[in-house]
């Protein structure tokens, strides 16, 4: 997949994942009502729609597209996920910058989990979005490196163990974020940042599988059609 | 002379922090930020950074902190700045008053300051 069909997905995923949180807006402020403090809806569809606004302003390479999203949901979010998400994908940018491939994905997974655990300071059994992140990221590059799955596979696997991390959340105690304030009476309740990041996986997980399929025809422009090999690199580690 | 920052999830709460520790340090540089810019009850990088920027001389500056998400983006924005800036480990009231009064110690340094705003955490109030 050469850098501007690559460019072009992480466009195209960041929409996936705006129009996504617009959907899921009011269900995660329903989540966030019961435990935390009613905004996560609202401000990941907020960040997310200007972060589409400012992807579709630049004209880089996906490393510097990732950033350009990271940047805009920090400042925009307004809350612990204006650093959780933007911070972490502002790091992990870094790992992209020899482009989209098996090994960089791996690595890009692999910082951002490490950046949202720092900054957090939130371990697995929390009761935050650790708990989805981790056993995806985890997934993902064993899928990879130990079971030499194709990336999509991988990234299958990786939703399903985001999932379980979510579901996982429900019957536990939060010892971190603003859950954390109310003790037990926070057992029983997903969790709203678990929610989303598995929501942002499905729809990673969606346009991946379209544009590694080739059956992308992005905007109908003849000139931005993914080259013939486009499915290959992937799923052969790079180019 | 270590400036001091006073971040929460509310402007006005931020703006009374300042104030009750004005009272007793009131040579101190001393900013509050609180809200997000379009003024909802949260936090956001860059006004802190604004902050810290703006009562920053050569001594640096400790910031006080409230809610989660404030420690998170003062940790951010403080990535972001070259100012010597720390977030001191500290009740956000009692931790700026501490720290206004040390700051305006003529030996005060950043250390010094998060040191005492960090006293706070001993303070037994009954």
């Amino acid at each position: 997949m050469d850098q501007e069909t690559q460019s072009d997905a992480v466009q195209t995923a960041v929409e996936a994942i705006a129009d996504r949180l617009s959907v899921e807006k009011q269900y995660l402020t329903e989540l966030d009502s019961a435990i935390g403090d009613a905004d996560h809806g609202a401000n990941m569809d907020r960040g997310f729609r200007t972060a589409l606004e400012r992807v579709e302003e630049t004209d880089g390479d996906p490393a510097e597209l990732v950033k350009t999203a990271g940047v805009a949901l920090v400042s925009e979010v307004g809350g612990a996920s204006g650093p959780l998400y933007g911070g972490s994908l502002m790091k992990a940018s870094q790992e992209l910058e020899d482009g989209i491939t098996a090994e960089t994905t791996v690595a890009f997974a692999e910082r951002y989990l490490e950046t949202v655990e720092e900054r957090g300071k939130a371990s697995v059994g929390d009761k935050t979005m650790v708990d989805a992140l981790t056993p995806a990221v985890h997934t993902y590059k064993k899928s990879i490196e130990v079971d030499d799955c194709e990336p999509i596979e991988a990234l299958g696997r990786a939703v399903d163990a985001a999932r379980r991390g979510v579901e996982f959340t429900t019957p536990i105690h939060a010892k971190k974020g603003r859950a954390s304030y109310l003790g037990w009476r926070s057992v029983g309740h997903q969790d709203p940042g678990a929610t989303s990041t598995l929501y942002l996986l499905e729809e990673l997980l969606d346009v991946a599988t379209e544009y590694v399929d080739g059956e992308v025809v992005i905007d109908a422009e003849a000139d931005e059609v993914p080259e013939p090999d486009a499915e290959d690199v992937p799923a052969d580690g790079g180019e | 002379m270590v400036g001091i920052v006073v971040v929460s999830h509310s402007e006005r709460a931020a703006a009374g922090i300042r104030e009750v520790a004005r009272e007793m340090g009131g040579d101190a540089r001393i900013e509050a930020v609180g809200g997000t810019e379009d003024g909802r009850i949260g936090t956001t990088p860059g006004p802190i950074r604004e902050a810290i920027e703006a009562v920053a001389d050569d001594g640096g500056v400790v910031v006080l902190v409230d809610l989660g998400s404030a420690v998170m983006n003062a940790e951010l924005a403080i990535e972001e700045t070259a100012v010597d800036a720390v977030v001191a480990d500290a009740p956000v009231l009692e931790g700026a008053l501490n720290a206004t009064v040390a700051a305006t110690a003529p030996s005060a340094t950043v250390e010094s300051v998060r040191e005492a705003a960090e006293d706070a955490h001993d303070v037994s109030k009954v």
